[in-house]
């Protein structure tokens, strides 16, 4: 197991959405994923070794102008102050490149969910509303400007820290649940993330916590850079079965 | 993953539909807007303020660049609230365009917003009303472009899912399309929104408070307020009039849930635009309002005084905070309005216990820590409670109330104020020399809120200081 990451024994969970005729539970294979976020200061090494993703390098095409905006704020030679805070203004492609420099990849939606459901205790929190309501005020707190070092963030069943209550992460396939111009007699998805009528489609519609993250999923694209979005990297178990396209 | 796959077709499929709608759509604006219409930035403002009227007789392009925002604001004296809004306030800028004009709109979400929002106006004839097209993430803006076909008076608002949390949180406005022919003039114009907060604690509960998503699904809200807190529409926040003068209230109510029974106390609407559409009623005494509606009420004002507006489901005014003030000047009209013609005591036998203060249900004030807490506490209790009459430096009022600056019948002997203010008090007395006789009223407290107020007096005004426990207001409660 690469260091600094845990492993996640199989499992599943049930997603917000459900397709008919899909399956009501999606099942999760074993895999092992970051116990922190990245941070500044790992992605200044990567930065530092492929320069093509430095901010002054980066092609318009991977970021948008908001890319690694706050590494602007503090001294140009160092992180100081940032150096273990979760790095933010990350686009996909650079996250992935980031993942990918590190051999391993992005987690998928079905990977991240099901790992958030993790309270302290136990692997799935089930209806706890506490829980729920715990998560649910982290998202409706403005964003602070000063973010926790990723070792002092709250740590859950798996080990995993500050996987709610810090930053946004990204994901491997958000926009699956991408909404972008559209009907709302066309899809129950825009349906239940754009107006009330919908959330019939959802399983469970009192989790908004669950809404608010497809919804900030599908908000935006692969350049978008982020002040509130950072990421974490996975990889497949060897041996376990493949998730990963 | 099957599922995976299912959702990836659906939305491609989607995205193809909707992308040759857009384009089909562009074009055919884009060629008439570029060309002929002048360009106008809207004018936009905050409640009670309306932009001024259109004297336009043409349409125009007229651009509208709105922020979304969350921030934490006032949402009662003590109580604050994490609002997310248009604009930086709640409800969001009012917006005034003309019927047929093209409205360019521009939604910058800011980057420190955690969320991302959109808007869904009312006034749009398309999908989602704008919603699709503007869906912003923090950090970002999104374009669109509709033709304000229906002149008429609209809600907007976000629609990001939770919609209902992103309009509970304060993600509402009005935007008005007016007639091509206009609305008929009149003297002033005011922008009013009723709306409700769910928060974790009670009416009036201090700190700041998180959204409370049970009340929110039993729709049974510890707020119901015109123009975003309580107390907007009050004090030197009242709207104002001179007698004679026309005054039309563009009303809307962003919800989440309830439904407003619009009413103003001691006014008849001469007019009624009947949920903000062409259909005109007159003389009406309350019109109904419901979430994500509105009305536009005409009347002229006769006398000077001051007028109350309310929610009439009543107890939403005098409990929640539905309530406002148009302040009118000028000449008093007896024939209109007599005022008092007679005054006198009346005694029926048996006559009640005289109680003023916070109702004993009323929730409690936070507890206090130290000294310097239950002084900031206390100074609330005493605007509330107190003011009224010792007044707002403790020197009392002449012949009638009291000193409490500095005042030697309290500051000899401090804890004999605990037995005043829970007995109330009457007869003669003498402070500093001078001899009243009037009645303070029992102030109805509970025993923390005792022990704050008299040491928030203790400790104000040159008195030189001493703290009331609640273990001395308790050992007096024990002793009588
Ligand atoms: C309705 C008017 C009214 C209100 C409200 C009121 N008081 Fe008084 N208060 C009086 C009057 C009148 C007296 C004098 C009574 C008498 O003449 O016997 C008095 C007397 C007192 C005294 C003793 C006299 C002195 O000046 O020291 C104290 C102490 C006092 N009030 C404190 C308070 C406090 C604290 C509050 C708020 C919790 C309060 N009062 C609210 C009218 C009021
Ligand atoms: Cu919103």
């Amino acid at each position: 197991m690469q260091q600094g990451m845990v492993r996640i024994e199989a499992g599943g969970y049930t997603p917000l959405f459900r397709d008919e005729g899909g399956p009501p539970f999606i099942a999760v294979d074993a895999f092992l994923l970051d116990q922190y976020p990245v941070t500044n200061g790992e992605f200044a090494r990567f930065v530092a070794s492929e320069q093509r993703w430095a901010p002054q390098n980066i092609k318009p095409v991977f970021a948008d102008s908001n890319y690694l905006a706050q590494w602007r704020e503090v001294a140009p030679q160092g992180l100081e102050g940032i150096e273990n805070q979760p790095v933010t203004n990350v686009s996909w492609f650079a996250a992935r490149a980031y993942c990918d420099w590190r051999g391993k990849r992005l987690p998928n939606v079905d990977e991240w969910e099901y790992v958030a459901m993790a309270s302290e205790e136990a692997p799935t929190v089930g209806d706890d509303p506490d829980f729920q309501a715990r998560v649910l005020q982290w998202y409706s707190t403005p964003a602070i400007t000063r973010l926790p070092d990723v070792q002092d963030t709250w740590r859950n069943y798996w080990g995993v820290h500050g996987l709610h209550g810090v930053v946004w992460e990204l994901v491997n396939d958000f926009n699956t649940a991408l909404v972008s111009g559209e009907s709302r007699a066309d899809s129950e998805l825009e349906n239940s993330l754009f107006c009330g009528a919908g959330a019939a489609a959802a399983v469970d519609p009192s989790d908004y916590a669950a809404f608010m993250r497809y919804a900030f999923r599908s908000s935006y694209g692969a350049r978008s850079s982020i002040s509130s979005m950072g990421f974490r990297c996975a990889s497949d178990v060897p041996g376990a079965k493949g998730v990963n396209p | 993953m099957g599922s995976v796959s299912v959702r990836e077709c659906r939305f491609t499929k989607k995205r193809l539909f909707c992308s040759a709608v857009i384009s089909a759509a562009l074009v055919a604006f884009s060629a008439f807007a570029d060309a002929e219409l002048p360009v106008i930035e809207a004018v936009l403002t905050a409640a009670p303020q309306v932009p001024p009227p259109i004297d336009r007789d043409h349409p125009a392009k007229v651009v509208v660049s709105l922020d979304t925002t969350e921030q934490v604001g006032r949402l009662a004296d003590g109580v604050e609230y994490v609002f997310w809004t248009f604009g930086g306030t709640v409800p969001g800028s009012f917006i005034r365009v003309r019927e047929g004009d093209l409205v360019e709109f521009h939604l910058n979400n800011r980057p420190d917003s955690k969320m991302p929002h959109n808007i869904d106006l009312h006034a749009v004839t398309g999908p989602g009303g704008g919603a699709t097209s503007s869906f912003t993430a923090p950090g970002h803006t999104t374009q669109f472009s509709f033709t304000a076909l229906n002149p008429g008076l609209y809600v907007y608002h976000c629609a990001t899912a939770p919609v209902g949390m992103h309009i509970a949180n304060g993600m509402y406005g009005l935007i008005l399309v007016e007639p091509e022919e206009g609305y008929p003039p009149v003297d002033r114009e005011y922008y009013v929104m009723q709306s409700e907060f769910y928060t974790k604690g009670k009416f009036g509960e201090e700190g700041l408070r998180p959204f409370d998503m049970d009340e929110a699904l039993s729709e049974n809200p510890d707020y119901v307020v015109f123009n975003g807190s309580v107390g907007a529409l009050q004090g030197d926040n009242s709207i104002h009039a001179e007698v004679g003068e026309t005054v039309r209230l563009y009303v809307g109510n962003g919800g989440p849930n309830l439904v407003s029974s619009f009413h103003v106390i001691g006014e008849i609407f001469d007019t009624v635009y009947v949920e903000g559409g062409d259909l005109v009623n007159h003389n009406v005494q309350s019109t109904l309002v419901p979430a994500g509606g509105s009305a536009i009420v005409d009347f002229k004002v006769e006398v000077p005084g001051k007028l109350h507006l309310v929610d009439h489901s009543i107890f939403r005014a005098f409990n929640k905070g539905a309530l406002g003030t148009i302040n009118v000047s000028g000449d008093a009209n007896t024939v209109v309005y007599s005022g008092q013609q007679y005054e006198g005591i009346y005694l029926p036998e048996g006559q009640a216990e005289q109680l003023v203060g916070d109702a004993h249900d009323a929730p409690a004030s936070p507890t206090a820590t130290s000294k310097e807490e239950r002084i900031l506490f206390g100074s609330r209790v005493y605007e509330r409670n107190c003011l009224a009459c010792h007044q707002s430096q403790g020197q009392g009022l002449p012949g009638a109330f009291p000193p409490l600056a500095g005042a030697d019948y309290l500051l000899n002997d401090p804890k004999h104020a605990i037995a005043v203010l829970l007995e109330g008090l009457s007869g003669e007395i003498e402070v500093n020399g001078v001899t009243y006789n009037g009645v303070m009223p029992a102030v109805r407290l509970t025993d923390e809120q005792v022990a704050n107020v008299l040491t928030y007096v203790l400790n104000s005004w040159g008195n030189d200081g001493g703290v009331i426990e609640v273990a001395d207001v308790a050992a007096y409660r024990e002793s009588r």
